[in-house]
Parts: structure tokens; sequence; C-alpha cells
């Protein structure tokens, strides 16, 4: 059969053929440098599409996110059970300085309650959320963004801030039907308002596709040093303020290094917080776009 | 008669099925840290595998929408991987007499000058669009990572061409 076809195909290889498959191939080619322009020019378009063509295979990646999950958990309890003893005499030892801080917590929440009081302050709106699973990791070096299995339907809304136990994880850029992506704190597009919580310097996070995102347009640079912790600002409006981000691993002649609070290669599930922030950060529109000068 | 011409159909989509396969799962959570950041280009090894023994399963069409795929599931600027793949075809099959005469080193060998041309182009095409220098060291550990996990996936291919493709 197949041997029958090489003869028709070889018959058929006449000039006009050669001709056809290289206007074929130069047409791909341009429509792949359009796309790129394109893609430069309308991100919103063009992240639509994309996450509407992800809403299609979002099922087999859910399905398939599913046995990488488990084994990595069984991998977890086995080493959990190994490690049993020595982990339960650490946990007693942080459940006691836990006990000492909730306490120190209740003081502080009456505290508040009543300075609160006092001032007539009018508390921040009520925010909603809603729990994901993670079902595609960044695919390699050139992007750092993560597909979960939520979307439009589930009451995801473009701009909602994707959070974990541990901190900021980034936030949702498109939105599909029953999937989003959530551009990660790290990716080359991100671009964060914090401030230093101890020194209260203002900078901006800065992505950069590495692990350890860079504080840039730091207001003081003198005064920030390794493991001061980082939280967001909430200057633009797109994210609210006090965030916890990350800690500060480096500081090296204008290049300080951040080592984010939340592991982004073992994230299972993530929040998507609603803030009621109309603050639109028209993201991922090349370096300049997102950027608010602190 | 339908039937076998369904079955000849079915198979010659191995080769498009297999490379779109891998694309799915190099985006896969794998829970293993910094994993992410250097998954392997498995859809690439599809690519050129294919592009060497069965360019005609494998047509330019095939190759940009497996490539667009990529960008579409990674993130990557929609077209960057589509361009690559296209240029890494027309590559090969210029040369793949000469691939398939000799030995398997010298075809593990013509994968490494395909995975880093390529990986550089993304990575020029990448910054260039983002306006920033994407460091490095990661697409160099992404291109290593890809490059040793090569004999693996070929002998997959091989298989699933003894398997699906052996009339040929």
């Amino acid at each position: 059969m197949f041997k029958s076809r090489a003869n028709s195909v070889l018959r058929l290889t006449t000039p006009f053929k050669v001709l056809v498959q290289r206007f074929t191939f130069l047409a791909l080619v341009g429509t792949a440098l359009g796309l790129m322009v394109v893609g430069r020019a309308d991100v919103r378009f063009v992240e639509q599409a994309r996450i509407a063509a992800v809403d299609a295979v979002a099922p087999i990646l859910d399905a398939l996110s599913r046995p990488a999950a488990t084994i990595s958990q069984t991998v977890d309890r086995v080493q959990g059970l190994i490690a049993l003893d020595r982990e339960n005499t650490l946990l007693k030892q942080q459940n006691n300085r836990l006990k000492r801080w909730r306490n120190v917590a209740l003081q502080l929440e009456t505290e508040n309650r009543e300075l609160q009081k006092l001032l007539n302050f009018v508390p921040s709106s009520a925010l909603s959320f809603i729990s994901a699973r993670v079902i595609s990791d960044s695919g390699g070096a050139f992007a750092r963004s993560m597909l979960i299995n939520s979307g439009s339907r589930d009451g995801i809304r473009e701009g909602q801030i994707a959070v974990t136990g541990d901190g900021l994880v980034g936030r949702v850029g498109g939105v599909g039907q029953r999937s989003s992506r959530i551009l990660l704190i790290t990716d080359i597009n991100s671009r964060i308002p914090v401030v230093t919580e101890t020194s209260q310097s203002r900078a901006i996070l800065a992505g950069d596709n590495s692990d350890r995102p860079q504080l840039a347009h730091l207001s003081s640079v003198a005064r920030v040093s390794v493991g001061e912790r980082i939280v967001t600002s909430g200057h633009g409006g797109a994210f609210p303020p006090g965030l916890p981000v990350g800690q500060v691993i480096s500081v090296a002649e204008g290049d300080i290094r951040i080592q984010p609070f939340v592991d982004m290669s073992r994230m299972e599930y993530v929040r998507a917080v609603e803030f009621g922030l109309d603050g639109f950060l028209p993201m991922a529109r090349g370096s300049g776009g997102g950027e608010v000068k602190p | 008669m339908l039937w076998s011409r369904l079955d000849l159909v079915a198979r010659s989509l191995t080769p498009m099925a297999i490379t779109l396969l891998l694309a799915v799962i190099s985006v896969l959570p794998m829970q293993i840290p910094s994993f992410g950041a250097v998954s392997p280009v498995l859809s690439l090894m599809a690519v050129y595998y294919w592009s060497i023994f069965r360019p005609d399963l494998m047509p330019s069409v095939a190759v940009f929408g497996a490539g667009l795929f990529q960008d579409i599931l990674s993130g990557t600027p929609l077209g960057a991987f589509a361009l690559v793949f296209l240029l890494v075809r027309l590559t090969v099959v210029s040369r793949r007499r000469f691939f398939i005469g000799n030995s398997f080193v010298v075809m593990w060998w013509g994968f490494m000058l395909v995975a880093v041309g390529s990986q550089a182009l993304v990575w020029e095409i990448t910054s260039l669009l983002s306006m920033t220098l994407i460091s490095p060291s990661g697409v160099a550990f992404q291109v290593f990572l890809t490059l040793s996990l090569f004999p693996c996936f070929a002998w997959l291919f091989f298989r699933a061409q003894q398997a699906f493709l052996r009339q040929s």
C-alpha cells in the first residue's frame, strides 16, 4: 500500500509540485513571522485565541496531570514516614512557637479593632476566591506561566490574583471557558510594584524567566539587606498591598534577587482571589507595558 | 477496502500524533523542583526524527501546526516554535539520506546541532519580542536535557515506526 503511494508521489514530483511545496513553505514561514508581529501588537487578542485553543485540550491536560501529582504525593508520603520522628519533634517546637504568636495576633486583632473604631476606618472590600488545580507547568525556559483547570464558567476573571498559603504566585492573564493562564511573578513580562517590609523602599519586582526575579527601580538601594521580606505595595491598583512575595536572597551591584515564598514547581493547587481591584495592568505588553514606576 | 484505507490513514497519522502528544507531556506539572524551567523540548525530537525517516508523513503544514501547538501550550510567542520547527524540517530533510545511511551517533550529533540552533533561535526571538535578555543558563540546561534524553525517545520512535509504519 505504501509502495504504491511512494510511486504516485514520485510521479507527481514535477517541477510544478516542487513549486507548490516551496510556496507552501514560504507561506507558512510568513504566517509564523506574522503571528509574532500580531502577538506583539495585539496582546489581548492573541492571548484570547491562545486560551481558546488551550480550552480544547484542557481536559486532556487535567487527566494527564493527575498521575504525576499522585506519584509525587506517594513519594512525599514515603519520605514523610521515614522522617516521622524528627518531624514530630520539629512540629511540636513549631507548635509552641505558633501558640505564642497566636496570642500576640489575638491581642493585636483586638487592639486593631479598637483603633479602627476610634478612627472610623472603612475596611477593604470582602474578597472571594476560587481554588483550581494546576494542569500545566511552565513549558521551558522561555515563558513562566501555568494553566489551571478553571475558567470563566467557574468565576475566574482576568486580573485576579493567584496565591497559595505561602504567598503571591502571579495573576490571571488569559481566561477561557474551562481553563485559564496564570502569569507567574517570575515571567519575563511580569512587573509588580513591591515594597521592602522593614526599610519600606519601593521597587518593581521584574521577572526574567529565572527562578529568582530581580528587584528593579529601587528607591533606596543602600538600605536593602539579604533576608528582608518583600510584599506588594498596591501601587498601580493591580495588586492589593501587603501580599507576601518573597525575600531578598542576594544583593549585588545593581542586581538584587528575590527568592519567592512560593515554590512554583511544587504547586498543585492555587487560589485565584478577587480583590475587587479594577486597576488593570496591561500585562505581557513587553517590558514597558505592565510597568508602574514606583 | 474502506477499512484498510482508514487503517492506512490512521497509521500515517502516527508521527503527527506522537509529536502532539509529546508537546502535551512536556508541559505537564511533574512536581520536580525547577523542572518546569528546563523541561526538555520533546516535540523537537519528534520533528527531527520524523523529518529524517518519514518526511512524507510530516509535511511542512504538520510541522507548522506542531510548532504552533507547542507555542500555545508553553506560552512562548505565537509563531516562535512554528518558525523554528519549519526551519528544522528544511535543514534536516535535505540531508536525510546522510543520516539514514550512517550510525545512530551521527544522528545524535545532528540532533545536537539542530537542538542548539533551534533553542538559540527561540531564545533570540523571545528575548527580542519581550525586549529583555532571558537568562541563557536555563536555555542551555534545557538543551542539555533534551540532548541526553534523545536516545530514549529515538528508540521509542523507532519502535513506533516498526509497529505502525512497517510496510514502508
